[in-house]
């Protein structure tokens, strides 16, 4: 009888540092995601300014973030600032600059059109109520905003984490890492871990990414009364 | 009626939006207590002028002045000057994330920072008031245009507003709820509010109006008491205007008169 390769997971604490490593993937996502929200609304806001020097910027930086490859941005900041300015970052902290700066893009764009397609009327009866513009955009404008915006967003945060498997290149040990580093230290005993590692991997993302998509559903349905 | 004071006063008010003036020359005095209503064309510019007095609209001349004090001086906190403006629009935009009671305590609470107990007890009063305070907890979407209409006006009068400005609430509605909208709104005359109401019911203003104000092409054409510009109208534009409606009655008797 052929011994299974999920064995592997149960030598030594090898399942438990696969978790580590997704846990490393999921605070990657989860900070970056957090702060593409809150940098995005901003951006979005600022989008909606009909400003000419405010518009042109705005799209550089979206077009400029969108049309790099997340890697390359990656590499840009984890190498490009380290030899051209002498910054030195982990390669956590440079992960979560890009994909805060990508997520801030993305995320600013979906609140702009989300903000656009919110009447013109339901400002000014805020307004006609003497309401700050603080405040039309915190009971009003925002609430509202992010009725419209979740299932996006959630869209944004799942790709995000899946994403996150290219910090594998500047030196970031995550799930990925973790699984190949086990696969290689039993290449002989166990040779077929492979099929079985990546096989948890990809119900560790699926397990992660589901729960975000159920919770999301969850909001979408409570909201809608 | 001399003797009562002047609660609003617009004063040669010069409206443009970059082509061409939309309002010209417009002076009007508002008492306190008093229902004018703005009739006219459409595009005449009567919504831009209800739009002006609260500030939705900047103006290119003249001045606007609210209990004896300039609003449109730069100087304004609008803030506080539209809590003493209340203004109910055509579309009801009550807003969709909140339930009926939330929406009329929005303003109480958040702009004039009331107890919400009490707030809550008047809200409850006023929604009683206009026939909806079985539907306090339902949403905006639950409800129909003229129940929707009376809770936008509700929400205004929460603010215990000195005058109330109309942008033709009833234009967006089936023909069946425009009554239960002008109900209230008669209502709220006879108890002595200041209104400003902009609209094509004709019946409706000749029953609610104390002054009708005519404009056209941005002017005031004629400015009279309801019966006097009904039935004795000093212009030949407004018996233009009036003849429109007239005929269209007449055409209807004759109608009937054939049936029979």
């Amino acid at each position: 009888m052929q011994d299974l390769g999920i064995k592997v997971l149960f030598m030594g604490n090898n399942f438990w540092r696969l978790l580590m490593g997704m846990w490393i993937t999921i605070r990657i996502s989860l900070i970056s995601a957090a702060l593409s929200v809150v940098f995005g609304i901003l951006l979005g806001m600022v989008m909606t300014v009909k400003h000419p020097l405010i518009q042109v910027l705005t799209r550089i930086y979206l077009e400029f973030i969108r049309i790099m490859p997340q890697l390359v941005l990656l590499f840009l900041v984890f190498f490009g600032l380290t030899s051209t300015f002498g910054i030195n970052l982990s390669g956590e902290t440079s992960a979560i600059i890009v994909f805060t700066l990508w997520g801030t893009a993305e995320m600013g764009d979906l609140v702009r059109g989300a903000l656009i397609s919110i009447p013109k009327h339901q400002y000014e009866s805020g307004r006609a109520l003497g309401l700050e513009p603080i405040q039309i955009y915190r009971y009003i404008i925002i609430p509202q905003t992010l009725r419209r915006l979740i299932p996006l967003a959630i869209n944004l945060v799942t790709r995000m984490i899946k994403t996150t498997s290219l910090v594998v290149l500047i030196g970031v040990v995550e799930v990925v890492k973790v699984g190949q580093q086990i696969i290689e230290a039993n290449r002989y005993t166990v040779p077929d871990a492979t099929f079985w590692i990546y096989a948890v991997i990809f119900f560790l993302y699926f397990i992660v990414c589901w729960v975000i998509s159920a919770g999301a559903s969850a909001l979408e349905h409570r909201w809608k009364n | 009626m001399g003797k009562k004071e002047v609660l609003l006063e617009i004063r040669n008010l010069h409206k443009d939006y970059g082509n061409g003036p939309v309002l010209e020359d417009i002076s009007l005095q508002v008492e306190k207590g008093e229902v004018i209503v703005l009739v006219g064309p459409s595009g005449c510019g009567k919504s831009t002028l209800l739009r002006c007095i609260n500030g939705l609209e900047p103006i290119q001349g003249g001045s606007i002045l609210l209990d004896g004090r300039e609003i449109t001086d730069g100087k304004t906190n609008w803030s506080q000057v539209r809590q003493k403006i209340g203004m109910v629009f055509q579309s009801y935009d009550l807003f969709p994330n909140m339930t009926v009671l939330d929406n009329v305590l929005l303003g109480p609470l958040k702009v004039q920072k009331r107890q919400k107990a009490e707030a809550k007890a008047q809200a409850e009063q006023l929604l009683a008031r206009v026939g909806l305070l079985q539907k306090k907890d339902a949403y905006p979407r639950e409800l129909s245009g003229g129940q929707k209409q009376r809770v936008a006006i509700v929400r205004a009068l929460m603010m215990e507003p000195e005058i109330l400005l109309f942008d033709e609430v009833t234009a967006a509605l089936d023909p069946e709820m425009v009554r239960e909208v002008l109900d209230v709104m008669l209502e709220l005359a006879e108890s002595g509010s200041t209104m400003l109401i902009v609209t094509h019911e004709l019946q409706f203003a000749r029953a609610v109006a104390d002054r009708i104000v005519f404009l056209d092409g941005g002017h005031i054409v004629e400015m009279d008491d309801p019966e006097t510009f009904f039935t004795q109208p000093k212009s030949d534009r407004v018996h233009r205007f009036l003849n429109t409606f007239v005929f269209a009655s007449q055409s209807q008797e004759r109608k009937h008169s054939e049936s029979q």
